[in-house]
């Protein structure tokens, strides 16, 4: 039997000066259910939340209905309330007479009473049918897998790791360190990139809480929050790692040739290679691609060897194969960083066809004292000193019709420092810039582009480059300067281009994989743009660093301790609370049509068999199950179930179409 | 391969060597060209500045024509090819439009036949290694570069190739074998307009991409467009008396395409270029040092 | 229009809004003190995806004038991909309305955001106006007393 009791608040004048709350509380006290009706100043304060109390326990009340303001406001203040005298929460609902009604009714003090009644009938209609419901739990893997080993997920694996958590680092190339191990200097500051990464990469690595996976992939993701079944591909190294002492001895006579990936292809290095002399592990991996003996293997021959032959510690492993492996996580990190834009649509800056146009991370290679060059800056045609550089933003940044409409954030400032650095590493190189906007928030970034301009001396031209062509030797850079009207040319012996940031080619798959959202561009999507920039909208999966959007490196390092905290919190946890408004399927009235199992984002719905007596036989058949602890309660499978079997807690059909008749019948 | 043929009035007068050299080369290519019977003036360089309608009627007429015998319209000019696959995509967009350009020219045109640039004809749907497969006199040692002006680049919705870097002439000059030389004046636009109305203007742009082909070392200049045909080709002349020396002959893709699969220079009237271009041809097969290649 | 249209007839208008973004946009529009007349009833849901054709048919056969559905953005949606099924849905809903004979312009979909105040406002505003127009709607009602003069036609 349900005993509704029925509360109108006045909120002070501010339902109560349009709503007579008293009226409202005498209309409903006959209607079906109710057992008590009444109205008080202000609800939500501790005598208001006494009386509900007591009004439970007095006339033994056991559904109640608040009528007040938004239930995004208040609904857990009051579920509490009911809760702490022993009512199931779930048995609350609440009827939104002040910002759906009061407050944009002002003045039509009838109608607003007429309609305030109206929403406490269709609450108590509701609420009638409202079942009990509890939280459920879940355990939690302790343990955290954090996808992509640069400076996001470095951070971010040593910050879990130092809250004493469990950790993975799973990298797809041979050595962790990402990007910011291919850049020299990093701005505003001009300090060493792999002076303060390298010991970063060290302690990772060290870490007794921090398991690195190199050279490995995702392959799939399964389960939810707090128990992740993750599936890695262990792609094949051709070197025991448990034998390879790091020597490098194998690398010496290594006669298989490649562009070297890390110095971005100005020079070659061997087929058996650590990326760079720093690598973390600083153990090799036999590039197949140009490796002779596995060339020659596809031509049914067998050569060389000479890496194996070369091995102090018989480590030397042709034979290995890809391998997976399933592990179990609690919280998953994406931080698969970002890709450089292939600026080669622009055929105007004739990119791949002058050797002498560059890219800002070729730039990086150059200028670095373990580069190609020795940090000397030349150009890699003629390795001469350019005597006139120019450099190019926005390659790909806010150009919609060949690139991407988003600012990539890091150009400015990369070009300003890399202006900088060519000023300070030949003083009579002249720089030029040109630029559409230049953008520099962020501590200090102002200054140091100011810097560039001032001290520097690096000529900032406002207006983009039309055309690059090679006259003789040097480069010929026509553009426009807009703030004088006029065309500009300038013959530069090189030319920078600061492309944009564009996410890993291969993300809409891994977001995929892992079940979480990407936008028009491929980067990933938080759950909230403001307020869940760390979060996905996929439970125990968070982002850091560049794979949600360009990121210079202290915003990706805040973002990736952000992602730690938000790790740890739930890794703290020894058991998860699960909403209980999540679907249901009626078994007896499932066909087993399957139709809800692709309309659930979630992939909470699957197929199960199951086994029935039917005539005095057992039979089998399938009927749709869902995971609670996966389903978010969004409803899509309810209206997509043909026989109706598949339910939302909460907002059951029973309880919606309650509502629904409750409105309708006020107009007979 | 059958298409209507949209000669143009260039190819008639000025560029008769495009006309003779292509009519030869899609013989030989097993091209079927047929010519547009009472073809028109497209209008190009005239008609758009005299009002919007004319300028879109003038090469519908044509279009028409060839639409009612069900064919895709083969156009050497590139200015030509600019006005007619304007009018293209124009009736194709606009509704409103087609029915205006159906009432001036009195027949009916739905932008079904397409305008086709003869160049896009040859790499596109007959391909390079069709043309290569013709070769019978690769043009080895002669180091080429490709000029494609501004009306078969610009604008860039009536462009068949890419409008920064195009590439179809270099491959079509690749697959003859001659050397084709990189350089920055590949689109430029050569000043052809300015002529009349202001030649200083238009004579600086000539010498400007004139003295780059110079310091690219290049023996010619190919191109498919007669305006700038007849303009690099015809400037030179004065370029020399006001600047020095300019003496580099400009040929059709056409003519070296003929000159490569065997046929008489005559026979493609490159007897008759301002810049004396025969001689030119005498060094195919020769390496730099003089001797044979 | 309808001669017979009840004069000084106030409709009553069904909205199921979803609870991330309409919903919020409804409650930001009261905050916000936009004013605008007293017709509508809001009803919550998780998610635009959640409301059954059924439910919609439903209200009709029992007498309300108008219903809205309201959801997030397409692209929007906080269970990512809900307000599509909506958008495909309700289309083809409202084609069966008018085939059952329910004046379709009782019916709309719309997508509000939690920031959208002022939308809510001119939506339930032009929806109002539009159904006060047509009339009330007595078609399916249970207890709908079948009339002659009820049959109306637009012309």
């Amino acid at each position: 039997m349900e005993r509704v009791g029925v509360f109108i608040c006045h909120c002070g004048s501010n339902i109560g000066a349009v709503v007579d709350c008293a009226r409202v509380a005498e209309a409903v006290r006959n209607y079906p259910g109710v057992a008590y009706s009444t109205d008080y100043k202000y609800m939500c304060s501790e005598p208001g939340q006494e009386m509900i109390q007591n009004a439970i326990k007095e006339h033994n009340l056991n559904r109640v209905v608040v009528a007040s303001c938004s239930p995004r406001m208040h609904e857990k203040t009051f579920r509490a309330c009911v809760e702490k005298v022993g009512m199931n929460p779930y048995m609350f609902e609440m009827a939104n007479i002040r910002e759906h009604c009061s407050w944009v009714h002002a003045g039509k003090n009838e109608e607003a009473t007429e309609k305030a009644i109206d929403l406490v009938k269709m609450a108590v209609s509701k609420v009638c049918k409202n079942e009990v419901l509890q939280k459920g739990h879940a355990p939690v893997t302790k343990r955290a897998l954090v996808v992509g080993g640069g400076i996001a997920g470095i951070q971010c694996a040593l910050d879990i790791a130092n809250n004493g958590y469990q950790v993975d680092i799973l990298e797809r190339t041979p050595s962790i360190g990402g990007k910011m191990s291919q850049i020299d200097k990093t701005f505003p500051t001009i300090d060493c990139s792999a002076c303060i990464l390298t010991p970063k990469m060290v302690e990772a690595s060290s870490h007794p809480n921090i398991k690195l996976i190199t050279f490995a992939e995702l392959e799939k993701v399964e389960g939810y929050v707090g128990n992740f079944d993750v599936t890695i591909r262990s792609k094949a190294r051709s070197v025991d790692m448990s034998k390879c002492t790091g020597c490098g001895t194998c690398m010496t006579k290594c006669p298989g040739k490649a562009d070297d990936e890390f110095n971005m292809k100005l020079r070659k290095r061997t087929a058996i290679y650590t990326p760079f002399p720093q690598a973390i592990p600083n153990k090799p991996v036999i590039d197949r691609e140009s490796c002779l003996k596995f060339k020659s293997r596809k031509e049914g021959k067998d050569v060389c060897g000479i890496c194996a032959k070369m091995c102090p510690a018989g480590a030397i492993d042709y034979e290995q194969e890809d391998e997976l492996f399933v592990e179990k996580y609690g919280a998953i990190v994406m931080a698969t960083g970002y890709e450089q834009f292939d600026h080669s649509v622009y055929g105007e800056y004739g990119y791949g066809k002058y050797p002498d146009v560059i890219s800002g991370l070729h730039f990086e290679r150059l200028v670095n004292a373990s580069g190609p060059t020795q940090g000397h800056i030349v150009r890699p045609s003629d390795h001469k000193e350019p005597k006139t550089v120019v450099m190019v933003k926005c390659v790909g940044s806010r150009d919609p019709e060949h690139g991407k409409s988003y600012c990539s954030r890091t150009c400015c400032m990369y070009t300003a420092k890399q202006a900088t650095m060519i000023r300070d590493h030949c003083p009579d190189t002249k720089v030029y810039v040109f630029y559409m906007d230049v953008r520099t928030p962020g501590k200090l970034y102002d200054e140091f582009y100011n810097r560039t301009r001032e001290e520097y001396g690096v000529d900032y031209i406002r207006g983009r480059v039309s055309k690059i062509y090679q006259e003789g030797e040097q480069l010929i850079v026509k553009g426009e300067d807009t703030l004088l009207g006029q065309q500009v040319e300038i013959a530069a012996d090189l030319v920078i281009l600061a492309n944009a940031m564009i996410p890993n080619p291969d993300s809409e798959k891994m977001a995929q994989t892992v079940g979480i959202g990407y936008d028009k561009d491929g980067w990933f999507t938080e759950s909230h743009p403001k307020l869940g920039p760390v979060e996905t909208h996929t439970a125990g999966v968070f982002l850091a660093g560049a794979c949600q959007g360009p990121k210079d490196i202290p915003d990706s390092v805040a973002q990736a301790g952000a992602a730690a905290v938000k790790v740890c919190a739930l890794l703290s946890k020894d058991q998860l609370e699960t909403e209980p408004t999540v679907s249901v399927v009626d078994t007896k009235l499932c066909s087993g049509c399957g139709l809800c199992v692709p309309v659930c984002p979630y992939k909470a719905i699957t197929l199960e068999t199951i086994q029935e007596r039917k005539g005095g036989k057992t039979v089998e058949r399938q009927v749709a199950n869902v995971n609670s602890s996966l389903c978010q309660g969004c409803g899509a499978c309810t209206v997509t179930c043909r026989s109706g079997s598949a339910n939302l807690k909460h907002f059951t059909n029973a309880q919606i179409l309650a509502e629904v008749d409750a409105l309708c019948q006020t107009m007979q | 391969m059958d298409y209507a043929y949209y000669p143009g009035c260039s190819l008639e007068s000025t560029g008769i060597e495009f006309h003779a050299s292509t009519k030869a080369v899609a013989k030989e290519l097993g091209i079927n060209l047929i010519e547009i019977p009472d073809w028109n003036c497209c209008g190009a360089s005239s008609a758009h500045a005299r009002g919007h309608w004319i300028s879109l009627a003038l090469p519908a007429r044509n279009m028409a024509i060839a639409e009612a015998a069900g064919l895709d319209v083969a156009i050497p000019c590139a200015a030509c090819y600019a006005r007619s696959k304007k009018v293209e995509l124009e009736v194709t967009e606009s509704e409103e439009a087609k029915e205006k350009i159906e009432e001036i020219i009195g027949r009916p045109y739905t932008g079904k036949s397409k305008a086709r640039n003869l160049t896009e004809i040859l790499h596109n749907d007959l391909g390079v290694d069709a043309i290569k497969a013709k070769v019978v006199k690769p043009l080895k040692g002669l180091k080429v570069l490709t000029y494609y002006g501004c009306l078969m680049s610009r604008p860039p919705e009536i462009a068949c190739d890419d409008i920064e870097d195009p590439i179809m002439l270099d491959d079509i000059m690749t697959a003859l074998g001659a050397e084709v030389l990189q350089w920055g004046f590949k689109t430029e636009c050569c000043g052809g307009s300015l002529t009349a109305c202001r030649p200083q203007v238009g004579l600086d742009m000539t010498k400007k991409i004139m003295d780059a082909a110079k310091k690219s070392g290049a023996d010619c200049i190919v191109t498919a467009c007669p305006m700038c045909h007849s303009n690099l080709d015809m400037r030179q002349d004065q370029l020399s008396k006001k600047y020095g020396a300019y003496n580099i002959p400009v040929y059709f893709v056409t003519e070296m395409m003929g000159v490569a699969m065997g046929m008489n220079p005559k026979d493609l009237c490159i007897n008759r270029h301002f810049v004396e271009a025969e001689s030119t041809l005498g060094k195919i097969g020769k390496t730099s040092e003089g001797g044979e290649a | 229009m309808s001669n017979n249209a009840v004069e000084n007839f106030e409709p009553k208008i069904l909205v199921f809004a979803c609870n991330w973004c309409t919903y919020a946009g409804a409650d930001l529009a009261g905050t916000s003190r936009l004013q605008y007349p007293p017709n509508v009833r809001v009803l919550r849901v998780p998610c635009s995806c959640r409301v059954n054709p059924q439910f919609v048919l439903r209200a009709f056969q029992r007498g309300i004038d108008g219903v809205l559905v309201a959801g997030c953005h397409p692209g929007d949606c906080h269970y990512t991909t809900g307000n599509y099924y909506t958008r495909r849905r309700f289309l083809l809903i409202t084609r069966m309305m008018d085939y059952m004979g329910i004046d379709s312009r009782r019916f709309h979909t719309r997508w509000i955001s939690g920031a959208e105040g002022p939308k809510f406002q001119q939506v339930v505003t032009e929806m109002i106006n539009e159904v006060k127009a047509i009339g009330p709607n007595d078609k399916f009602r249970d207890d709908a007393k079948i009339e002659v003069k009820a049959v109306e036609t637009n012309e």
